[in-house]
């Protein structure tokens, strides 16, 4: 008996360790693309072992002649869009989720599901007429027009996510504040909203991580003004072709920090994608 | 301190009348229990009184203003939730200083009012503690101190000692009545358990299926049941329940058992009451299991019976016995013991006789 559990853990951690290779080999190969010189990187066959240089980090910020180049605007674009929309889609969307949670209203799962199959068609499908618009409107290459369309993009899941949660907290507390004397806005916000923490943060950083890595729109709306970095990234074409190394510089630094972030709040995460699963 | 009025309240769920043409008037200072089994309609009436449910026809009235259309805050009543809602991310103390805290008071008042009824429910040790890491009986204290912390014009509570042991519930039910006659505040209180209802209350209300059945102090609804549900319902073992019929001519019961019909004249004290009675009235005859003595020996009005079982309770004994299908219960002090399958003759005590309409259910 003991031994067969022994033979079971080791065939488990066996599958474990192969699946982590899998999925963090990429990441490693980025690493070490960043790190080679541009001889390294095109060899045949690959090499394991070199010696690292930095000159790709700093190709990304300066050209061979010292200018700067666009990215640091890049990068600052990523980060106001990626967290204005961040903030608006959780904002509207906790007030969404929680009217649907605790009200009354004719047509609720019709409500619901016309909220959902905002995500049912993929970005490619909706480049076109949204472009068009865009240009209309003016607000094509705009960093409001960015994150209106991030925020929008992200209500869906962010109204869906939220509703599970207020759906957990029992209607008694906010009665209890009713109770106590408070109208039913200090409730949502005195009550409920503390012990929705958890939904808030996950729902942030589904968000988040979806504004950041966001792809199609940005490279299509997107021009100069309010360029954020994969698009960005991916026309880096040097007078040598594509820059291999600086490329993969970039994405290191790009993924670095939703990497950390995600890694600070896994708790909430699991939390967030496992709720409903299991009952308290 | 108000006085509470509900006139003909009607609260329907789809389909289904939860609460059913309720009329009910609370005095100032007077501690009301609405009491019925799990489903009529109580929990509905109370919250409807709080504000938190909507009622769909009559009026709620306190102090003689109408107010079906004020919002729960605005009624100035606390409430006392079966479940606690104790808000979970909060201490012990900032729950109970919740309802200060949207009124203008300052901290330095609100400290000695959240510690003074701390003292009176003996909690100040768990002020720091958050709801999860108290007890049922802690988290009981907390809930009432929260609603007691304030002067409402009227305190509401729905079964707030049911998720308590035996022993505390005792406590808490000696406890919280102590206060209520100390503060003199109009307090409306639901259960289902007629023990906890009988003890504490100045009236009860009994509630069925969103009827209101009978309002009266705990001696009235003991002693004068006004139907056959609430004679059913109050009482433990309950009333026993015999099927008969009037006969006018004799002033006398039939009862009709499997092989024979028993006859049973009314004793005279019933006579004025039963004037109204036709020849051949179908009738329930109620009597409490104390309102029947037990004799060894033939007695005259006696019926005799075999002795059926013995549950002794320490302090009381409850008897069954039989009569052919006719059964009946009995409660004596634990001195009176007798052996199974002895005969015995039981006879009723005039006062305590009770009659029914078996249609109706009414009481005559």
């Amino acid at each position: 008996m003991h031994q067969k559990s022994l033979l079971n853990r080791i065939v488990s951690w066996a599958g474990l360790i192969i699946l982590i290779v899998i999925f963090i080999f990429p990441f490693y190969w980025m690493v070490a693309t960043a790190l080679k010189t541009r001889m390294q990187i095109v060899a045949i066959p690959p090499l394991f072992f070199f010696e690292p240089t930095f000159e790709n980090f700093r190709g990304v910020f300066f050209t061979s002649s010292g200018l700067e180049t666009n990215f640091k605007f890049f990068f600052k674009m990523s980060i106001i869009i990626a967290s204005l929309s961040t903030f608006f889609s959780v904002l509207f969307g906790a007030l969404a989720a929680y009217s649907v949670s605790r009200f009354k209203m004719k047509g609720k799962d019709d409500l619901m599901f016309f909220i959902l199959s905002t995500r049912m068609l993929p970005a490619i499908a909706t480049l076109v007429p949204l472009f068009l618009m865009y240009r209309a409107l003016g607000l094509s290459d705009t960093v409001h027009g960015m994150v209106l369309l991030y925020t929008m993009f992200n209500l869906g899941f962010t109204v869906w996510m939220m509703k599970s949660f207020f759906d957990e907290i029992p209607i008694e507390y906010e009665e209890a504040a009713l109770m106590d004397g408070y109208s039913r806005w200090e409730a949502f916000l005195k009550v409920v909203l503390p012990q929705s923490v958890t939904g808030l943060a996950a729902s942030a950083v589904f968000s988040l991580i979806a504004c950041w890595n966001e792809f199609v729109y940005g490279s299509i709306l997107t021009t100069r003004y309010a360029r954020t970095v994969p698009p960005a990234v991916a026309v880096r074409v040097g007078h040598e072709g594509y820059e291999w190394g600086k490329i993969a510089a970039t994405a290191f630094m790009y993924v670095l920090p939703v990497l950390i972030f995600t890694f600070l709040v896994r708790k909430s995460l699991l939390r967030g994608l496992t709720f409903g699963a299991i009952k308290k | 301190m108000a006085k509470v009025e509900l006139r003909n309240v009607v609260k329907r769920y789809g389909q289904t009348v939860a609460v059913d043409h309720v009329n009910l008037e609370i005095d100032d200072g007077e501690f009301l229990i609405l009491l019925g089994p799990s489903g009529c309609g109580k929990t509905t009436t109370l919250r409807s009184i709080a504000g938190l449910e909507a009622v769909d026809e009559g009026e709620i009235v306190i102090d003689d203003v109408v107010v079906n259309n004020k919002r729960p805050s605005d009624r100035d009543m606390a409430f006392c939730f079966q479940q606690y809602a104790l808000y979970p991310h909060l201490t012990a103390f900032e729950n109970i200083a919740f309802p200060l805290r949207t009124q203008q008071m300052n901290n330095q008042e609100i400290d000695s009012r959240v510690t003074e009824v701390g003292r009176l429910l003996q909690i100040e040790d768990i002020f720091k503690r958050k709801p999860s890491k108290l007890s049922a009986g802690d988290q009981q204290r907390v809930a009432l101190a929260r609603a007691m912390v304030r002067q409402p014009k009227v305190y509401l509570m729905d079964e707030p000692l049911s998720n308590l042991d035996a022993q505390l519930r005792v406590d808490m039910r000696a406890e919280l009545r102590r206060l209520q006659i100390t503060n003199q505040i109009t307090t409306v209180y639901v259960t289902h358990d007629q023990v906890e209802a009988m003890a504490m209350a100045d009236r009860i209300a009994i509630m069925n299926l969103g009827v209101l059945q009978q309002v009266g102090t705990p001696d009235e609804v003991y002693t004068y049941p006004a139907n056959l549900f609430v004679a059913n319902f109050i009482g433990s073992p309950s009333m026993n329940f015999i099927n008969c019929n009037f006969q006018a001519s004799t002033h006398s019961l039939q009862i009709p058992t499997n092989s024979e019909t028993l006859i049973f004249r009314l004793p005279d004290n019933i006579k004025q009451v039963s004037t109204g009675l036709h020849d051949g009235s179908e009738l329930v005859l109620g009597i409490r299991p104390e309102d029947i003595d037990i004799h060894t020996e033939p007695v005259e009005e006696g019926i005799e019976c075999s002795y059926i079982l013995l549950e002794a309770l320490g302090s009381e004994n409850i008897h069954h016995t039989g009569h052919g299908e006719l059964n009946m219960v009995v409660r004596t002090s634990p001195a009176d013991t007798y052996s199974e399958g002895q005969s015995l003759w039981v006879s009723f005590e005039h006062d305590g006789i009770r009659l029914f309409d078996r249609n109706s259910g009414m009481a005559i």
